[in-house]
């Protein structure tokens, strides 16, 4: 042991042991005590008494990332100029990456908007928001980006954005229990995503699957905007008992404060502001030494280390060691006490001795912890960490505020030279705060304009045919099995879903089968046209994918991915998203609880698009009630009813489709209605409690066909399904296939259930339409009058894309597992038949009660084809027409005719009729009802029919 | 009496609380040992479960193979205590050799995640006498090295004895020679397995519950065995 006088205080009485407990006898920093006596700059250390008399010394500030005015209010703050390490800890806790000095005065908005919630147990600020889920637990989650290094080397890059996430979560006082992660690339077939990708994958992977984390989703988008400013961003869900829940708060005055696991090395040096504070330019490559390298091993470690420590009560305050280090843990937890600290930083156990106390504060090693812990039970800290093979040092001891009361002072001590003597608020809370101006960017107007419902569209079967084809093999929608599959999603033993499903779900209570859900979406083409509607829809989406497991959303996390907050286009965008996620999740009524911001994505002048990325987690009382989205194999000649839930307009902008076959974005994203969703969510939670459903699906991107494909292609059950009457002709079944309208779901009802189902749905004033059955037999997808696709070409199509363009995988043929082999506990019609929708044979069987809850059947178009349609022709209708639904319950009597029955035609709100879908005996599809008859670009908005589209 | 099953935990072991829910929902009392144990706590069978040991440094069980513990297990395993190593744990086994062979990095040199059949070929052994001879099984394989590599002489006296336990079915997932996924000693009570039966246990949370056979056979072969 070594006894350090202290330059600080008169009487060194107190002073922390130095204590090393590890797997191998630690350095003892003695040995380097005795090699510096000097206390001058010749021997390289930049002392605060050195620092008082040699004002006029030039200091590389602007090198740093800090600007003149910035570096002058530190000087104020001090009284004198910064030591080297002071100067080199302002400049990385005042880069925008650790200060949200350009994004706070928007975020603000998160908390003023928030709607009131006693589920918060800790929300921003925090290392994570903590959600409470039941009397005695808690869940706490969060998304980071980690873009910039990911670029730079991504297999570290991304390694360590998941580590980083896992000690935010630790830091809570919550078993970390899964991770996700969104990813977004530049071009699939762009040389440089061929490095990028397969390095981010095995990084997730790497660090991931090596801590025992499932990944349970996420999300992997191509757009050539991301080409050099690839987005990593990474989800964490942790699980905690209530009365567990850790404070960073370094409160006790003679608290000992303790760094824990990994040594310190020069990785990472600068990260936070040479990185990510800044735009990439030529020669970003060089910037690797930035990039930290992580150890999973040693997290896993540190994760059990903590969680003991926790359990046995050992630790008054805890803070993980991420982005700016020992800085910003060591300021961090100070100043959210106000008290002051005193670091022994020579004890900090060095990878490279050579190390200098600048290049300690500011190193993002990975791995590390700060614990604050009382004297007595210092002990107890250690023999844990010799448990479990992780380093434990006490580095130094929490001080008492100033005698005028104000919060004490952080000084740090580097081989008995006092080289920081600051006050933690200011760099923590007195950081420059920017209200950056904002405008507009000038190409909006125009690219508003540009609407892609003018593009030509497949207006016959033969081309909507092989545009589903192409769609469903396109980068982005196509069959993502090549990266998931490198993700671990089974172990813990708690998955219930996991990706492809629309939300991950994971059980949390053994016993009592409580769960959550959880998914993370965005969509930057939507955000770069509208950025408000975008971070909307966005979280409208997030929300929906929870909302189909049967989970009911009650929290939200965000990672905002933005270019440059200096290039006032830029900052409009980020503030209209902002403003639109805040207003968002106040109609939603969930709060915001923590999230990420990161700016600077950005290649010399070109931003990628706005993207933000909303998760949203859910609570299940039980996991076993959760829908997942494929359809279910039915023995024999069962099948289910399938209905989609939501209307469909013609929106086509901002979408898949445009940009796939057009490579074409502008005009406005498609409409949110955040009280429809909210509607839709709580219909589907009842639903599947009941167990009404035996799948459930998201329609986004790709629209109604890229559902209808992946809901076939999980179990290999295919489906039939009947255009709706109003989309008939011309290019509108392509509308209906391919149209990306928010706020819809496609579900499958099992027989005996529509009835039910179908009333439930106008309770909660959703609108529905019978759109065909499942056909398990059928080996295709099969759209009445369109095209039929057998499962084999849709999976062939589907599953392609990823291998083709980054190989390594030979692409072994797994046949979808048959009925047998599946495990299904989603309920099976146990009444009698209701409906039975059989296209191929034009049976009509009929149900009074299902059919009137809301179908309206018209003439079919040429007398030829009646398809199932829905009544409701306006926005307003379902809840409108609720009286009259039920008087038709009433009144409608089970044996109408399937045609023609005009007299309903003249009365459409009236929500009586019957479910048909008769067989056409020759669609001619090609002939349009329609005068235009062609696809002439100007006449893209005039079909689409009045009523359900109100754009 | 119920069976006691140990779940060995070495630093950086991950599925070990898997293996002891699959002890449990199959009947039997799981006993966690830790790597440092210098004994086995009366246990009646040992499970080596899924993981990066000790952060497969130097190489997948290397370290792992001169745990206390493993010293205990070794003994054990000669006097004929049944010993179930999954993924990490099969690493472990081949490199105490208890079995032999290697597992070496996947041909595709990706970690790989999938639902896996297996055809069961051996069903003498301890942990495989529930199923029936050829019978196809749905279990998760997921592992970065988990290609089964010996030398010929090696592979063809698996074969001549029965002791390839499981081949996988419709693809195979990481390159192993001869499709072999799992394989046993020659008595039949150390088996090592690369897919993991432990998460095919539950309906909600495994592709299938036909993991199972592998933890009630040991039930079984304990029941049969000598006291």
């Amino acid at each position: 042991m070594t006894t350090h006088p202290d330059p600080v205080r008169e009487s060194p009485e107190g002073v922390p042991a130095q204590s090393q407990a590890a797997a191998v006898p630690p350095v003892t920093p003695a040995r380097h005590a005795a090699v510096r006596e000097a206390t001058d700059w010749t021997d390289g250390t930049d002392t605060v008494s050195r620092a008082a008399g040699t004002p006029e010394e030039l200091q590389p500030y602007a090198e740093l990332g800090l600007l003149d005015d910035e570096y002058d209010r530190i000087r104020h703050i001090l009284g004198r100029r910064p030591t080297q390490s002071e100067l080199a800890m302002y400049s990385i806790m005042w880069s925008e990456h650790c200060s949200y000095k350009s994004s706070k005065v928007h975020l603000r908005q998160f908390g003023e908007k928030a709607p009131p919630s006693d589920r918060l147990l800790a929300g921003i600020g925090e290392n994570a928001g903590v959600v409470r889920i039941s009397d005695e637990l808690a869940v706490t989650f969060k998304v980071e980006s980690h873009n910039h290094p990911s670029f730079v080397e991504p297999y570290q890059g991304a390694a360590t954005g998941v580590g980083g996430i896992v000690r935010d979560i630790l830091a809570m006082g919550a078993r970390p229990v899964a991770v996700m992660d969104p990813l977004r690339f530049g071009a699939a077939d762009h040389p440089d995503t061929a490095r990028v990708l397969p390095g981010v994958v095995a990084g997730v992977g790497g660090y991931g699957n090596c801590l025992g984390l499932p990944n349970i989703g996420g999300e992997v988008v191509f757009d050539p905007c991301y080409q050099g400013n690839p987005l990593v961003n990474a989800l964490c869900l942790g699980v905690l008992p209530v009365d567990r829940l850790q404070k960073k708060d370094a409160t006790g005055p003679g608290n000992v404060v303790v760094l824990m696991g990994a040594k310190t090395g020069r990785d990472g040096i600068g990260g936070v502001s040479v990185l990510a504070s800044a735009t990439f330019t030529e020669g970003s490559e060089q910037r690797r030494p930035s990039v930290q390298v992580g150890d999973p091993f040693m997290e896993k470690l540190l994760i059990e280390a903590c969680l003991e420590l926790y359990d046995a009560e050992l630790v008054v305050g805890i803070q993980d060691l991420g982005g700016a280090g020992l800085t910003c843990a060591l300021t961090e937890t100070a100043a959210s006490a106000g008290t002051g600290m005193r670091v022994w930083l020579e004890r900090v156990p060095l990878r490279e001795p050579s190390m200098e106390p600048h290049e300690i504060l500011a190193s993002e090693s990975q791995e590390r912890m700060l614990l604050v812990v009382a004297p007595e039970k210092l002990e107890a800290v250690l023999k844990t960490a010799e448990k479990w093979g992780v380093w434990a040092t006490a580095i130094g001891e929490v001080t008492a505020p100033e005698p005028d009361g104000s919060p004490g002072r952080l000084r740090i001590t580097w081989r008995d030279h006092l080289v920081v003597d600051v006050p933690p608020g200011s760099l923590v809370d007195d950081g420059p705060v920017y209200a950056r101006p904002m405008r507009e960017p000038a190409d909006l107007i125009l690219l508003q304009a540009d609407r892609a419902e003018t593009l030509p569209r497949p207006a016959d079967p033969d081309t909507l045919r092989e545009t589903v084809l192409r769609m469903i093999a396109s980068p982005n929608l196509c069959d993502k099995t090549w990266v998931t599959e490198q993700y671990d999603r089974y172990v813990l033993g708690n998955t219930v879903l996991a990706q492809p499903e629309d939300s991950g779900v994971i059980r949390i209570d053994e016993r009592t089968g409580l769960g959550v859900a959880l998914s993370v979406d965005g969509n930057g083409r939507y955000a770069r046209l509208d950025p408000y509607q975008g971070a909307k829809l966005a979280l409208a989406e997030a929300y929906r994918n929870v909302a189909v497991t049967g989970a009911t959303p009650i929290a939200v996390t965000d990672c905002l991915n933005f270019g440059s907050p200096e290039d006032p286009g830029v900052m409009w965008q980020f503030a209209e998203a902002v403003r639109g996620l805040a207003d968002g999740c106040a109609e939603l009524g969930i709060p915001v609880t923590g999230g990420n911001v990161s700016f600077y994505n950005q290649t010399g002048a070109a931003a990628i698009h706005p993207t933000p990325v909303v998760g949203v987690l859910g609570v299940l009382e039980n996991v076993a009630d959760r829908v997942a989205s494929g359809f279910v194999p039915r023995p024999g000649a069962e099948h289910d009813q399938l209905f989609l839930l939501g209307e469909t307009h013609v929106e086509l902008s901002g979408s898949e489709w445009a940009w796939v076959t057009h490579q074409h974005l502008g005009g406005v994203p498609p409409q949110v209605d955040l009280a429809r969703e909210k509607q839709l969510a709580g219909l589907l939670a009842d639903a599947a409690r009941v167990g009404h459903l035996s799948s459930a699906h998201d329609l986004s991107d790709g629209g109604l066909a890229q559902s209808l494909v992946e809901s076939c292609l999980r179990h290999g059950v295919g489906a039939r399904i009947a255009v709706p009457e109003r989309f008939a002709g011309n290019s509108m079944p392509f509308v209906f296939l391919f149209s990306e309208s928010a706020g819809r779901v496609l579900v499958s009802v099992p027989r005996g259930h529509e009835k039910a189902f179908t009333a439930l749905c106008g309770e909660h004033g959703v609108s529905w339409e019978l759109i065909g059955v499942t056909d398990p037999t059928g080996g295709a997808l099969e759209v009445h009058g369109q095209f039929r696709i057998g499962l084999d070409e849709l999976r062939t199509a589907h599953t392609g894309t990823l291998p083709a363009l980054f190989g390594g995988v030979q692409s072994f043929e797994v046949p979808a597992p048959a009925a047998a082999e599946v495990v299904f506990d989603a309920p099976v019609g146990a009444f009698e038949p209701a409906v039975d929708l059989d296209a191929v044979s034009g049976v009509d069987a009929t149900d009074a009660a299902t059919t009137a809850a809301g179908q309206n059947p018209e003439p079919a178009s040429g007398g030829e084809q009646a398809a199932p349609t829905q009544a409701a022709p306006t926005q307003a209708a379902p809840t409108q027409a609720e009286p009259a639904q039920v008087e038709g319950v009433l009144a409608a009597e089970p044996t109408e005719a399937a045609a023609d029955r005009p007299a309903e035609r003249a009365t459409p709100p009236v929500r009586t009729g019957q479910v048909e879908l008769a067989e056409a005996a020759d669609p001619a599809p090609t002939s349009s009802p329609e005068a235009s008859g062609t696809d002439a670009p100007q006449h893209g908005d005039t079909e689409q029919p009045a009523a359900p589209d109100e754009r | 009496m119920t069976a006691r099953i140990g779940v060995v935990t070495f630093p950086g072991s991950l599925d070990d609380g898997d293996a002891a829910r699959a002890v449990r929902i199959a009947g039997a009392e799981p006993v966690r040992l830790w790597h440092g144990d210098a004994e086995l706590h009366g246990v009646d069978a040992v499970v080596l479960p899924g993981g990066f040991s000790y952060g497969d440094y130097l190489r997948c069980g290397a370290i792992a193979r001169f745990a206390p513990v493993m010293e205990k297990i070794i003994d054990a395993a000669g006097g004929g205590l049944p010993v179930l190593g999954i993924c990490n744990g099969f690493q472990i086994l081949c490199e105490a050799h208890l079995l032999p062979g290697a597992l070496t990095r996947n041909q595709h040199l990706h970690f790989r995640n999938r639902d896996q059949i297996l055809r069961i070929e051996a069903t003498g052994t301890a942990w495989t006498n529930t199923f029936q001879p050829g019978q196809e099984v749905l279990i998760p394989v997921k592992n970065g090295e988990g290609c089964y590599v010996a030398d010929a002489n090696t592979l063809d006296e698996l074969e001549a004895e029965g002791r390839v336990v499981a081949r996988y079915v419709g693809g195979n997932p990481n390159g192993s020679q001869r499709d072999i996924a799992a394989i046993t000693n020659q008595a039949g009570n150390v088996v090592g397995i690369m897919p993991h039966p432990e998460h095919a246990v539950e309906a909600l949370t495994g592709p299938s519950l036909d993991g199972l056979g592998f933890f009630t056979s040991v039930l079984k072969h304990l029941v049969g065995a000598p006291a």
